[in-house]
């Protein structure tokens, strides 16, 4: 087990008062909230923040965990001392993120019961579960069967909770959108005294996609055209899921015009639409022939990018 | 216990068409009747139907409603700035999606 600094993890100093604690906490859980944050791990990064405050808002708790000192560095290898933590009463109340899933570390310090949990063994009806799920975008244009690697708590023969890694297929409908939520009708997890096994939800989120950007059905596409594609008119390829189309760039086309395909994005009853946004992609100069005939634009046309600076 | 053998699954999807109960989405995403109410009252959440007993609430918004809860347990916001925050996260999200798309704008993806 390893030594977890709670201090550090809230960027803290030992001597913090209560309410610099507090205001870290809060700080933090904004910033790493996995609704709110779109940084890589800021879902670990909150359970860790929710964890230290669940600790260090307690007085009680945090008496106790100083009682540690300040000897093992984070990460270090770890045991509670055999007489730790006698006197205290670990009542619980924390108000802190309840996501479950503390560390090894906590439940040796303060049990599995130190915290007040809002969720979990509090009925004896089967358990619903949820999970985010992430999956490529093409699953939802054409509908696929996807793996998903899922961490779902299960009792072991010891009658200990333990985190088991289960593989599911999961059928992924064609037009599935972020954020909705397939059900999985007894996929949950069961718990003694339970009967039978509860929902599982999924709910989808797509990896980014190495053309397109989705925003709800629509999709955003960058299309590239040459500067004299814009100027003249032109009908050039564009990629879509469905495959390659023609599409028609009207003349006097300027970089970040939006071109609809319309009826070309995720697929549904009503389905989405592809945007493409023009931009212009310049030949390199990189031969005479084509530095000269950037001269003779420069000499023949006359053309101020900056007119709108008023220079 | 179930199976843990890859067997293929497939489910049910909620989209903005599915139409659930109170109880229903109350059960679905795991949040209180009386929160779910709520959100309503605030704007959140917008049903089909005038009375409670005939709210139909669409699919899309069990997302919204776990993720109110959430922010609301988490972070200690009242009821307004959740909403606030909400709107503001579409919002970004929104624009998230059109970033890049200027070619000024991130300067990646033109060749």
């Amino acid at each position: 087990m390893k030594f977890k600094d709670y201090y550090a993890v809230m960027g803290l100093a030992r001597d913090a008062t209560q309410d610099q604690i507090k205001q870290a906490y809060r700080k933090l859980a904004r910033k790493y909230h996995p609704d709110v944050s779109k940084e890589a791990d800021a879902e670990q990064r909150f359970k860790d923040v929710g964890e230290a405050y669940a600790v260090l808002q307690d007085p009680e708790k945090r008496a106790a965990y100083d009682q540690l000192g300040s000897g093992p560095k984070s990460g270090e290898d770890f045991r509670p001392p055999p007489d730790w933590g006698t006197g205290f009463e670990f009542g619980g109340g924390a108000a802190g993120a309840d996501m479950g899933g503390d560390s090894d570390f906590f439940e040796a310090l303060f049990g599995q019961r130190g915290r007040s949990g809002a969720r979990g063994n509090r009925q004896a009806a089967p358990a619903d579960h949820h999970a985010r799920v992430l999956v490529d975008l093409e699953a939802s244009l054409q509908g696929a069967t996807r793996s998903f690697g899922l961490r779902v708590p299960e009792l072991d023969a010891q009658g200990h909770l333990v985190t088991v890694e289960r593989q599911l297929n999961v059928k992924i409908p064609k037009g599935i959108r972020a954020g909705q939520q397939i059900r999985l009708a007894g996929q949950g997890f069961s718990a003694p005294g339970q009967s039978g096994a509860g929902d599982l939800y999924l709910e989808i989120a797509f990896q980014p996609h190495p053309l397109y950007r989705v925003d709800g059905s629509d999709l955003y596409l960058d299309l590239p055209v040459a500067p004299w594609e814009a100027a003249l008119g032109a009908s050039v390829p564009v990629p879509t899921p469905g495959g390659a189309v023609q599409l028609k760039i009207p003349a006097g086309s300027r970089g970040g015009t939006t071109l609809r395909l319309k009826g070309r994005g995720i697929p549904a009853s009503t389905p989405g639409d592809l945007y493409a946004v023009l931009g212009i992609a310049l030949p390199a100069a990189d031969t005479e022939a084509a530095k000269s005939l950037y001269a003779q634009m420069a000499a023949a046309l006359p053309f101020n990018p900056r007119a709108s600076l008023g220079v | 216990m179930n199976s843990k053998l890859p067997t293929e699954v497939s489910g049910f999807l909620y989209t903005s068409e599915t139409l659930l109960t109170l109880d229903e989405f109350s059960r679905v995403c795991a949040v209180e009747r009386r929160q779910i109410i709520e959100l309503v009252e605030e704007g959140v959440l917008v049903p089909v139907g005038s009375r409670m007993e005939e709210w139909r609430l669409p699919g899309d918004g069990l997302r919204r409603a776990q993720a109110a809860v959430r922010l609301q347990r988490d972070l200690g916001v009242n009821l307004a700035g959740v909403a606030l925050a909400l709107d503001l996260m579409d919002e970004l999200e929104h624009l998230r999606s059109l970033l890049g798309t200027h070619p000024f704008g991130r300067g990646r993806r033109m060749p």
